[in-house]
């Protein structure tokens, strides 16, 4: 069944896409990730064009990641505070990510750079986590008990000025590093059009040092609100939120990561984070495998350049 | 002689609107105007056509349409008509806006967009059909002055400005490819039919991205390989629908359409977590 879409100016299957949202959907809910930075490539190998992908991305990743935090909400594992704190950061970080994604839109080189981007910031993470996992699933086979955080080891982030207390993430640090986070993560949802789970929870736990149990809740309650600020920049910059595509996908990935988080609780946390780092290392090496072979057509037109 | 006159007259008005309208592409171009007439035959043909809409709304499944326009050409000399001495071109030519043509070039092993040439006033398309081949009807001359072609569509790149390629002819050539290869610019030469002596009707491709926007009917009457009247009308294509409306929002209110979107991924997440409440 066609469904034309109206800012993507195309028209696509109905049943591809909710498939698309519902399988992204199925693992953001098993992995307790937003999903965004699977949305995005899987529209751009739909042929929906970049710019479009991405702010339409960003409209999705609200949905998921509202859905996610209310759970977390009730279950108190949401440190409101640190993630005002990354949320301020946040702003600052989209706003800016919006205003490059323009530019690089003028100079043709917006598909470039986001591909570039997903191969860099995908490889990088998928190749940290499976690192990481392959690493404690062998040490739990050696028999030892497996910890994420070792709160002893401080590091020169510890060391910085203007420090603030976070209760619920029983944390005492500098709001630099915070606001830093915030602030790269924001711009990368923008470019992106990423939730910036990806690189904000593994940040969070390595980095900062969050506690485990807060961190998810904590990085979907900031998500919620840089997302949802990316989405209104982009629709007002860039005209780029397909609101009938985004419809299609959040009904897809509300209903596939009910599924997916019950799948997610019969497998043991290691094999989980091997299974994404396998996923999320596959979805780059498809994006960066597309930036080296010769395209079918060398010429395009735009309508977007400045004389 | 007096009544001649007044009626070469009222043709030069006629003639007057599609001449000014090319004006505005190419002010060289000398306005075309019939021959004066033989002073014992008093021939001054005129082409006629009728479009049964000024608008025509495209529904969102719109996959592309044929697009049928009628016309009659007045004082046909039966003789010539016989020996179909008479050619018709009718062209379609969407809204112009200025466009960019990029190249892609391998930077470290990567594609990427390399060099890049501006056009100004592109017309998005450009649908043209005639009674024959164009070769077989007017000289090449005439065919390139009056931009009856594909290959003639006038495509001015933007030299001022320091970004300019040293192959312009290339990328003008690829523009008008990658337009022709989404039938966007396209020619049907056998398009135009005489359906008595005097009426003919001219059928059209309209490819399914067609642009919105005002298009420009015009039609050419060539006798005996000389253009002999010529005729334009307008023609808006619109979308209709909720898509359109869409649209719409998305460009002129485009805050509060961001806004509704935000909103509407803010439902949707509560109701997936409502509706699948576990605990």
């Amino acid at each position: 069944m066609a469904l034309y879409l109206p800012i993507a100016e195309m028209s696509v299957n109905i049943f591809v896409v909710l498939g698309m949202g519902a399988a992204v959907g199925f693992l953001s809910g098993m992995f307790g990730v937003g999903g965004g930075f699977l949305i995005t490539p899987l529209l751009i190998f739909y042929n929906i064009p970049p710019a479009v992908a991405v702010a339409t991305g960003a409209n999705q990743v609200v949905a998921s990641s509202v859905s996610g935090v209310l759970s977390h909400l009730k279950r108190g594992t949401v440190d409101i505070k640190l993630g005002s704190v990354l949320l301020v950061g946040g702003i600052a970080g989209s706003t800016v990510g919006v205003w490059i994604f323009s530019i690089l839109r003028t100079l043709g080189q917006l598909d470039l750079i986001v591909s570039v981007l997903y191969v860099v910031f995908l490889g990088i993470v998928g190749g940290l986590m499976m690192q990481e996992s392959v690493r404690a699933m062998l040490r739990q086979r050696a028999g030892a008990t497996v910890s994420l955080r070792r709160p002893g080891a401080h590091m020169w982030i510890h060391k910085l000025p203007f420090k603030m207390r976070f209760k619920a993430s029983k944390l005492y640090v500098s709001v630099i590093p915070v606001l830093a986070l915030g602030v790269m993560i924001g711009g990368l949802s923008a470019v992106m059009g990423v939730g910036g789970g990806f690189i904000m929870v593994p940040a969070m736990i390595y980095l900062l040092k969050v506690p485990t149990n807060v961190v998810i809740g904590t990085s979907l309650f900031q998500i919620i609100f840089v997302s949802a600020y990316t989405t209104v920049v982009q629709a007002t910059t860039n005209h780029s939120v397909d609101v009938i595509l985004a419809l299609l996908l959040m009904m897809g990935s509300v209903v596939g990561a009910q599924y997916g988080a019950k799948a997610g609780q019969r497998l043991r946390g290691e094999q989980l984070r091997a299974l994404l780092a396998a996923l999320v290392l596959l979805v780059a090496l498809r994006l960066g495998y597309a930036l080296f072979v010769v395209p079918d057509e060398i010429y395009s037109i735009s309508r977007n350049f400045v004389l | 002689m007096r009544a001649a006159g007044a009626i070469l007259l009222a043709l030069l008005l006629l003639a007057g609107m599609p001449v000014r309208a090319q004006e505005d592409a190419t002010p060289a171009t000398p306005p075309e105007t019939a021959p004066a007439p033989m002073a014992a035959a008093v021939q001054t043909e005129r082409i006629e056509i009728g479009l049964s809409t000024d608008s025509i709304a495209i529904t969102s499944d719109f996959s592309g349409a044929e697009l049928t326009i009628f016309g009659a050409v007045d004082n046909v000399d039966p003789m010539i008509q016989r020996q179909g001495r008479y050619d018709i071109f009718v062209i379609l030519e969407g809204p112009t806006n200025d466009l960019v043509t990029r190249r892609k070039g391998r930077v470290l092993g990567i594609w990427m967009n390399v060099d890049s040439q501006a056009y100004l006033d592109v017309p998005e398309s450009f649908l043209i059909a005639s009674t024959r081949p164009s070769q077989d009807i007017a000289s090449s001359e005439t065919l390139e002055r009056l931009s009856l072609g594909v290959k003639n569509i006038r495509l001015r790149p933007y030299v001022q400005g320091t970004e300019t390629v040293d192959d312009i002819a290339t990328f003008t050539e690829e523009l008008r490819r990658l337009k022709a290869q989404k039938n966007l610019y396209e020619e049907f030469p056998s398009g135009v039919h005489f359906i008595s002596q005097s009426l003919f009707r001219a059928t059209l491709q309209l490819p399914a991205n067609v642009p919105l926007g005002r298009h420009t009917a015009r039609a050419y009457l060539f006798r005996q390989g000389t253009l002999v009247a010529q005729t334009q009308s307008t023609l808006n294509i619109r979308k209709a629908g909720v898509e359109f409306q869409i649209y719409t929002a998305a460009q002129t209110q485009s805050l509060l359409y961001g806004m509704a979107a935000v909103a509407l991924a803010f439902v949707i997440g509560w109701l997936g977590r409502v509706l699948f409440r576990k605990d």
